[in-house]
This record gives C-alpha cells, sequence and structure tokens, in this order.
C-alpha cells in the first residue's frame, strides 16, 4: 500500500485542533493472509498461520457499508493474495455500488484474462501489481516462487482492462542497484505509476532487517538514477521513491496520524488503526464481528489510544516537531524500545536513536563484507508458526 | 491542444470526480489518492463533462452566481487542472 490519499488543493492542512477525529477515508480490507508469494520483507504478522477464521462474504460487505456511511471513500482490497478469495468479485460489485474508488493490491498471481475480466464488469478502478524485481532470478528469489514470467503476462493484462496501473516494488539492499532497469520495466508496461518504496521494517522485513537495509552509498545512487528518469519521462509516469526512515533521522506521520484516515481490517474481523498495530501488546483492538465501524472508530480504546498528542511522553510532548510526525510510527517504537509509547527510535532526539544507526552501521559492514551471517526467512506458514511457538 | 474558450474538458482517464456528504465538499478519486475540492473547484469540474466547452462553463457559472469576469479564473483553473490530469481533452 502506498500513496498516501490527502493531497488537497484547499485542505486547511494546519494541525488538527482536538475534537472529534475526521472519517476514516481510506478503508483497507486485508481479505486473507494466504498468499502464494513468501517475501522476505512482508508485512503481514511473523504469526499469521496461527490466525483464526476468514470473515465471511456477508461480514465484508457489512463493513463496506458501515464504512461508506462513516465516510470512507478509498477501498484497498488486500492481503495475503486477495485473489485467492471466491467472492473478490461480489466484493468489488457491492463496494462499487457503495460509490468506493476500489483498488486491487495483488501479486498478480490468479488475474488471469477470465478473471480480469469479470472484475472489470464488477467495478474494479485500479489495480496495483507488485514485483520483486526486475530481472526474473531476483524477482523469484525474493519471493521464493517462480512469478516473473507470469507479472509480465499481467502488467499487459491490467493494461488490456485499461486499468490505470500502479507498479509497486518494495526496495532493499538486494534490488536497490537494479532501480535503474526497474524503472525501465515500468515504462515498457505504460504504468502510470512506480512505487519504490523502501522496506519498512516491521514483521518478516523486520526479522530479516539485516540483510535488507540498504548502504547509504547505495541509496544515494538510486536516488540519483530516480531523478534522473523523472527528468527523462516528465509527466508521462510518476515515480514514488519512498525513503528509508532509518537512514533520515528524521521520524515520519505514521498512517497520517493514529486513527486519523485509516482503517485496517485484518483478516479475522480484527480493526486496526494500521495494518501491524496488533503487534503492540496491551491495546484491545476490537472486532467487526462483534461491533459497529462507527462505535470502533470513534469509541474504542485501540483507536482512541494514540491519537492526537495527549499520549506522547518526552521528548515528543515538549518538541516542536510533534504536530508534524505525531511522534512517527507506535510498531516502531515498541521494536525498536520496548516501548509503544516512546518516541520513535528513528528519529534523531530519540533516547533510542543509536539502536538504530547501530542497525544502519551493521547493514553498512555487512555489505561490505559481501557475506550474509543467517539466511533470510521466507515468509511461509512452516516458518510462521515455527516462529509463533519461539515467542511468547 | 492549446487550452481556450473551444476547448471541451472532462474528467481525465483514471479519476472520479464525486460528491462526498460526509466531507460536504466534491472529490476527485484516483488510483490510492483523493484531492479535496473547495467549492468553485468543485462547481467547474462537475460542468467538466466534455460536452460543453469553457465558454459555456463560464457562462454557465456567471448565470448560476450572479457573477460576472469569472473567464480568466476559470481558464487558469483549467489550465492547472490539465497540468495534474485531473481534466483531459482532445
Amino acid at each position: 500500500m502506498g500513496v498516501t490519499a490527502s493531497s488537497a488543493i484547499t485542505d486547511p492542512g494546519a494541525a488538527r485542533t482536538p475534537g472529534p477525529p475526521g472519517p476514516p477515508l481510506w478503508l483497507l480490507a486485508e481479505l486473507t493472509y494466504r498468499c502464494p508469494l513468501h517475501c522476505v520483507f512482508c508485512y503481514n504478522p511473523v504469526d499469521f498461520a496461527q490466525q483464526s477464521s476468514e470473515l465471511a462474504t456477508e461480514d465484508w460487505l457489512r463493513v463496506l457499508r458501515q464504512g461508506r456511511e462513516l465516510g470512507a471513500v478509498q477501498l484497498g482490497l488486500s492481503g495475503g493474495e486477495p485473489l485467492l478469495r471466491d467472492d473478490l468479485e461480489a466484493i468489488v460489485a457491492e463496494a462499487k455500488r457503495l460509490g468506493y474508488y476500489t483498488n486491487l493490491l495483488t501479486s498478480g498471481v490468479g488475474l488471469t484474462r477470465e478473471r480480469a475480466a469479470a472484475l472489470k464488469t464488477a467495478g474494479l478502478d485500479h489495480v496495483q501489481l507488485s514485483f520483486q524485481d526486475s530481472t526474473r532470478e531476483m524477482n523469484d528469489f525474493l519471493s521464493h516462487t517462480k512469478t516473473f514470467e507470469l507479472k509480465n503476462r499481467v502488467a499487459a493484462i491490467i493494461k488490456e482492462q485499461g486499468w490505470p496501473m500502479v507498479l509497486n516494488v518494495v526496495i532493499h539492499r538486494f534490488n536497490i542497484d537494479h532501480i535503474d532497469r526497474i524503472i525501465a520495466m515500468a515504462a515498457e508496461f505504460g504504468a502510470e505509476y512506480i512505487e519504490l518504496a523502501n522496506t519498512q521494517y516491521y514483521s518478516w522485513a523486520y526479522l530479516n532487517r539485516d540483510q535488507l537495509l540498504p548502504t547509504r552509498a547505495q541509496l544515494k545512487q538510486a536516488e540519483f538514477v530516480t531523478d534522473a528518469w523523472r527528468e527523462k519521462l516528465g509527466e508521462s509516469m510518476r515515480i514514488f521513491f519512498v525513503a528509508p526512515d532509518y537512514h533520515e533521522g528524521k521520524a515520519k506521520k505514521c498512517v497520517n496520524g493514529w486513527g486519523s484516515m485509516f482503517l485496517t481490517v485484518a483478516p479475522d474481523g480484527t480493526a486496526l488503526p494500521c495494518h501491524t498495530a496488533k503487534m503492540l501488546p496491551g491495546l484491545a483492538f476490537p472486532n467487526v464481528r462483534e461491533q459497529a465501524l462507527r462505535d470502533i472508530w470513534f469509541n474504542s480504546e485501540g483507536f482512541n489510544r494514540y491519537r492526537g498528542t495527549g499520549w506522547m511522553k518526552e521528548p515528543c510532548s515538549s518538541c516542536e516537531h510533534r504536530e508534524e510526525d505525531l511522534g512517527g510510527c507506535r510498531c516502531q517504537a515498541y521494536l525498536i524500545a520496548q516501548d509503544a509509547q516512546a518516541a520513535d527510535p528513528v528519529c534523531r532526539f530519540s533516547p533510542h536513536h543509536d539502536r538504530v544507526l547501530d542497525a544502519v552501521q551493521r547493514a553498512e559492514a555487512n555489505a561490505a563484507r559481501g557475506v550474509i551471517e543467517h539466511p533470510l526467512l521466507f515468509r511461509d506458514p512452516v516458518n510462521s508458526r515455527r516462529l509463533a511457538k519461539a515467542t511468547p | 491542444m492549446a487550452l481556450s474558450t473551444d476547448t471541451r474538458p472532462r474528467i481525465g482517464p483514471g479519476f472520479r470526480l464525486q460528491w462526498e456528504p460526509v466531507q460536504n465538499c466534491h472529490v476527485l478519486l484516483y488510483p490510492e489518492g483523493m484531492v479535496k475540492l473547495n467549492g468553485s473547484a468543485g462547481e467547474i469540474m462537475k460542468r467538466c463533462d466534455g460536452q460543453r466547452n469553457v465558454g459555456d462553463i463560464v457562462a454557465d457559472l456567471e448565470l448560476a452566481f450572479s457573477a460576472n469576469g469569472l473567464q480568466g479564473d476559470v481558464l487558469a483553473f483549467v489550465e492547472m487542472a490539465g497540468k495534474q490530469r485531473w481534466l483531459a481533452w482532445v
């Protein structure tokens, strides 16, 4: 998932004054954790294989209706691989009827010509296709599958249906040096947008962080290549380069502010302010099987816990940037500082910032030596069950 | 083609204009994004149907809002919206 839903030509844009939160403009429906790919940077929970049963079709249709009443306009259909749900067409059709702009976020596996036509008829607005790399070898290695040729075919099917195409490539040490080829590939496909999203280090990506973090030199070169392509392509294809926050010393306003715009519903019906928030300890997140979305959005502890700035501790609570970044990412604070209320450790003012610098330093050293001390952990059910058992 | 009062703009491919009661404004939706339009931008864009030309749109707006001299503002907005690909014309 990528481009943020809020370029506004007239929005006041100023810091939100305390008061009731605005509508959840972005509803992300994670339809399933099942996935044919086993990507090393996946942000799905490490224990995904342990999770209980998926919502039924009528549950999803109810969630869509409740979301639209609350004011949601963008609907992301994601996973896992959403094409594994047989009721995807029914879900899209209801979303269309309700007035959502519908985005399918897919690996492309399962998007046959017939399925694409059915989804078009149902009213699907847009497809975001993920690629792992521009070369077959690396694409297939990173996803632990043989899918490169298939993705090429799917790109053509997307164009055939007249959908705007966004290519999404998660960037890390193994593919960052191929950015020139990756952008060229997107241009050949006729993509409208390409998102070069540096890995965000949660879940599986966090487990593989020492292998995946790029070096500063790699990043600098990648940004240079990207700028050259922007110059060359002009308006014909937009390139989004999402910088990694580890290297910047600056926290990002995660999901545009906790409970301010994004609402994720996990496959089992858990409602979350962001797709990784379930890892945070001591927070009860409601389930759409038991509670209406309006009640969840406005009244639940899970959504109110980190709204605004009132929850902050130092150095955030007195920081002049607190409204700009809202303390950064809670999951990152928990993962790195073992404290979900701490400043995001990627921030240079965080008392835990040295842990981030150490990780970057380790990455530099590993890259220089060209050795990998631990094998990459692929996101598959066997690893998931093993890791879920290992952590209490 | 260069923009003039004869241009017939329509909503750009991949974009969708709709009224959002909860936000009390028109919005423009596109892949994974949204532009919130202010009142005048919404009034201009909802008239961009590929049938009416800019001259018609200006006349219609001047009538609807009992105003005159809107042509410059409308042309400037349509030009900007064309660059953003919110509007397209042949």
